[in-house]
């Protein structure tokens, strides 16, 4: 068993986790919070066939969106795609499976399947294509869409900060998925912009506890240019 | 000026917007979809005090920030920097949407592709041709208290998107409350789909020209100038 009060590992061990034909989550929306250098090795270490679950494939060249654009990724679970044409363009080619969920839904479904449960109920999408293929339960009178738990062999997360135990401190809106999918994975892997000593954290700031989290690895920054940035 | 001739300029949008502000009330919790609706917030009076949503995780977002002043991890749900209002909040996408589902946004404001005389909505797909997703869109149809659509009258192709039936997929069943366009302002209700103004320089029967919905009317048509 590996340490369980030093799990800071170097990126290149984290990527032996990594595999061809993997199911993969990531946080991130947009590309903010999705995590630059773990997505990077991913690249680097030339894996392939990954079914992404992420929010979105945010931009081109953007967070996730690099895996789709260099064509890493066959099927991907998302809320939206449109901020990525590359997506778009390999979809209706057929070369890229997407599965859509409403976002809401995407988080509560990761949700489950992070707090071990077997589904969640909800009447979102209820009249609309969205309720295609899914079981419909009554509780009390009221139909609900019967929503699958997700989870993956591998999360992988953004934290602003992390302890050595995985205790997770988040940057601001770059939270969004990133706590759910801390929960998803058999193995979760967490990049951090700084890593502290464990009890340097107050408990009080802490969003997720170390607890779900297997391995950190040290964050070498953003090494992509922002869409609002041009 | 001709119905067919419309085109959606930087004025027009703008009209659209500061109509849309008007119905805006002091201490509204309110989401703002991408396009016309992020304008709306440029014209809210001063004296009004609201908290704008954003799916993404933040509740109270404020203004852009100064060039060179961003935080790149600080975004709205369309990516774009932002700051924070006074009292603004942090949270995870499922808290995000449970603001949502529990019916706690006072007022969402959408664009759409097509919206129906009953408030049928649809914004999220055109099968085979362009297929964004959905995003947060379901949820805010379905969940908010007031649903405003803002949108231009006509399409590209000078097609009505205001319709009797939508023909594309729908985002949520009946849920526009409230539709502002370039051309007129109209109210979905029980017994159908009640035109309310005319935005300036358009007439009853321009609007009533190029819009495939039945029109009804209870009173005098108002010009909004």
């Amino acid at each position: 068993m590996a340490n369980q009060f030093d799990k800071v590992i170097t990126v290149e061990e984290a990527l032996a986790h990594f595999h061809d034909g993997m199911t993969l989550i990531a946080g991130g929306f947009g590309g903010v919070g999705n995590p630059p250098t773990l997505i990077q090795g991913i690249l680097d270490k030339g894996i392939k066939d990954i079914t992404l679950i992420s929010n979105d494939t945010a931009f081109p060249h953007i967070g996730v969106g690099k895996l789709v654009t260099e064509r890493r990724v066959k099927k991907v679970i998302a809320s939206h795609i449109g901020s990525n044409p590359n997506a778009g363009a390999q979809m209706t080619a057929g070369e890229l499976e997407v599965e859509f969920c409403p976002q809401g839904i995407l988080a509560e479904r990761v949700r489950a399947g992070g707090v071990g449960l077997g589904g969640i109920l909800s009447d979102i999408g209820i009249g609309t294509i969205a309720e295609k293929g899914k079981e419909k339960v009554l509780v009390g009178g009221k139909e609900y869409l019967l929503e699958t738990p997700l989870t993956a062999q591998v999360a992988i997360v953004h934290a602003k900060k992390a302890d050595r135990f995985g205790n997770l401190v988040y940057d601001t809106s770059a939270r969004n998925f990133n706590p759910l999918v801390a929960m998803a994975g058999d193995i979760t892997i967490v990049e951090a912009d700084e890593i502290v000593e464990i009890g340097a954290l107050d408990p009080e700031e802490i969003v997720t506890p170390g607890v779900f989290v297997n391995y950190i690895v040290k964050s070498e920054g953003v090494n992509w240019q922002w869409a609002w940035e041009k | 000026m001709g119905v067919g001739e419309v085109k959606e300029t930087e004025s027009f949008r703008e009209k659209i917007a500061r109509r849309a502000a008007q119905e805006i009330e002091d201490g509204m919790i309110i989401n703002l979809g991408i396009g016309i609706p992020t304008l709306v917030a440029d014209f809210i009076p001063k004296d009004k005090k609201v908290l704008f949503h954003a799916e993404n995780g933040i509740l109270g977002t404020g203004p852009s920030p100064a060039p060179g002043e961003e935080n790149p991890m600080l975004c709205n749900a369309g990516g774009f920097p932002v700051t924070l209002a006074t009292g603004a909040s942090f949270f995870d996408s499922a808290t995000a949407f449970a603001i949502i589902r529990r019916g706690l946004l006072d007022m969402t404001i959408l664009g759409v592709l097509e919206v129906s005389e009953r408030g049928d909505i649809a914004n999220w797909i055109v099968p085979g041709k362009r297929v964004p997703g959905m995003g947060g869109a379901m949820e805010l149809a379905q969940k908010a208290k007031k649903v405003m659509v803002l949108t231009t009258h006509l399409d590209k192709n000078g097609r009505s998107k205001i319709v009797r039936e939508c023909s594309l997929p729908l985002t949520a069943v009946g849920a526009a409350h409230l539709i502002i366009t370039d051309m007129a302002v109209m109210e979905v209700r029980e017994d159908g789909l009640y035109l309310k103004e005319v935005m300036h320089p358009y007439t009853v029967a321009d609007v009533i020209g190029a819009t495939e919905a039945e029109l009804k009317m209870d009173e005098e048509v108002r010009v909004f100038r």
